[in-house]
């Protein structure tokens, strides 16, 4: 059976995640949302040491934190404090209290590493199934409401003067974003999953002529990048997970150079 | 029947009240601007009117099937999105490339479908904007300052096409503008607004009303005349002071 290999079982995962959060980077791009993600992403820590205090599955300890955090920010966004600020406070006090509460779990030997920077190579089979239920999850969720999000990408009030109301396209994003934090922790980590929403579709970018096209082309570049940095990853003895957020840069890199080259020769 | 109908409507964010008692009804074919003064509560109207604000107190009542076409303010579409103006006018509905090609051309921008939005000029972009709201076949139109950046044969062009519009379409053109000049002499009624509404009537009975000289100064009423004889095309040129006041004008908008 092709899944007792692990490196098989890491590259559906690697593919998995870079399926979802493609389209899903694509908005977090669009709408300037990138330090949201890390902080969904910073408040999943305090939902895994939750959930292993708890004993119950890492995947719905960070799944609830992270929505949580995504829902607390959305609520206090325009209360006093800018967004970055809130999200600053939010997001580093999130992973401040997961890393002192995860000191307080005497007994279990906890390889922090593993969640902060991902160990994609030690992928289980139940992990492989909950990341690909995940990543399909989202997939649909954004298929579902992708001409109702770009509309309200666009203008809010174009928006309302559709019939579509703003506020809750904002709120399926977060879900999907909450979803996808929860499903990439163990592929890249807490500390890495901003750069699988954001690299791919920024490098997707010159290459597009249309929304859609867009979050094609960061599909394809995050898959690659999962197939690459794997591979590299396993020759070079380097940690599996930044490999491949390295791949993604040298893509984006080469990605942005081209693009400027073609723009200059228009 | 009437399309719209607001009946004492108040709007407030916070502790901020924009608008208070404002009654009025939009009747169908008729052209209605909104002029005032900044923070007169001209853009919490339209958006009552849409659904993106809701009223503190009294209502919007909208012909039941009523189809709104929305041109907003300004739209500015971050440069890492990218779409063409095909694209742009299938959101959030699909609709077949012909609907497209006639709303582009009604628009008066016929050969922009395969463009990228972020390339077009700002008048292009505005009657893009002024093609996708007419893409729903609307029985309201309904444009925010849809003339803001362009410069002024820029505007005059576009309230043309406006007109033209609502010429070919039979639609109703509810529009929140100021430059008055321009605007007014293609309005059936004007309804001059601050906080409340201070004065409606014809564009006339408006720029010649206290209440609307009290906020915009008497030479407006100058700037009306000189649009009035411009588009009669008669060339007579006694109206030195009438053009130095338009300058003026303009200088002021170019400043905010």
């Amino acid at each position: 059976m092709i899944l007792d290999d692990f490196m098989m079982r890491a590259t559906l995962a690697g593919i998995g995640v870079a399926l979802a959060t493609a389209p899903l980077g694509c908005f977090v791009v669009w709408r300037r949302m990138a330090y949201f993600g890390d902080a969904t992403a910073h408040a999943a820590i305090l939902g895994i040491a939750l959930s292993l205090a708890l004993s119950i599955s890492v995947f719905a300890g960070a799944l609830v934190i992270a929505l949580l955090m995504a829902l607390t920010v959305s609520l206090l966004t325009g209360r006093g404090y800018a967004m970055d600020t809130l999200l600053g406070v939010l997001a580093h006090s999130a992973l401040a209290f997961g890393l002192v509460a995860v000191s307080f779990l005497s007994g279990i030997r906890i390889d922090l590493m593993a969640y902060l920077f991902g160990d994609i190579l030690a992928v289980s089979r139940v992990d492989l199934a909950v990341i690909w239920g995940g990543a399909a999850l989202v997939v649909l969720l954004i298929g579902w409401r992708w001409s109702a999000l770009l509309t309200a990408t666009l203008n809010d009030d174009l928006a309302y003067a559709s019939g579509i109301d703003p506020k809750r396209e904002q709120l399926i994003l977060t879900l999907a974003l909450a979803i996808t934090v929860a499903v990439a922790i163990k592929v890249v980590g807490v500390l890495l999953i901003a750069a699988m929403l954001i690299i791919p579709a920024a490098a997707a970018r010159p290459f597009s002529r249309t929304p859609e096209g867009m979050a094609l082309v960061a599909a394809g570049i995050g898959s690659a990048s999962a197939l690459i940095g794997l591979r590299a990853a396993y020759i070079f003895d380097t940690p599996a997970g930044p490999s491949i957020v390295c791949v993604a840069a040298l893509i984006f890199a080469a990605s942005s150079i081209l693009g400027s080259i073609r723009a200059s020769l228009q | 029947m009437s399309l719209v109908s607001i009946e004492n409507l108040s709007i407030s964010y916070g502790a901020k009240t924009v608008l208070s008692k404002v009654t009025l009804t939009i009747e169908p074919g008729e052209i209605v601007t909104i002029v005032g003064p900044n923070g007169s509560g001209k853009t919490s109207l339209l958006r009552s009117i849409i659904g993106a604000v809701k009223p503190s107190r009294g209502r919007v009542t909208q012909r039941a099937d009523l189809r709104i076409g929305y041109v907003p303010q300004r739209l500015h579409i971050d440069r890492t999105l990218p779409m063409t103006v095909a694209r742009f006018l299938r959101l959030p509905t699909r609709v077949a490339p012909e609907v497209i090609d006639d709303a582009l051309a009604q628009a008066g921008v016929p050969d922009l479908a395969a463009a990228q939005m972020s390339q077009l000029s700002g008048g292009q972009f505005q009657r893009v904007l002024l093609a996708r709201a007419l893409i729903g076949k609307p029985h309201l139109l309904l444009l925010d300052e849809a003339t803001q950046g362009l410069d002024q044969p820029g505007s005059a062009a576009f309230y043309q096409q406006i007109e033209k519009v609502r010429r070919n379409t039979g639609c109703t053109v509810l529009m929140i503008s100021h430059e008055l000049h321009v605007v007014m002499s293609a309005s059936d009624r004007v309804i001059c607004l601050n906080g409340h509404v201070c004065c409606e009537g014809t564009p006339e009975v408006v720029a010649s009303a206290p209440e609307y000289r009290a906020l915009f100064g008497s030479g407006t009423m100058g700037a009306l005349a000189l649009y009035r004889h411009d588009h009669d095309h008669s060339h007579d040129h006694d109206h030195g002071h009438d053009h130095d006041h338009d300058h003026q004008h303009e200088h002021t908008e170019a400043a905010e």
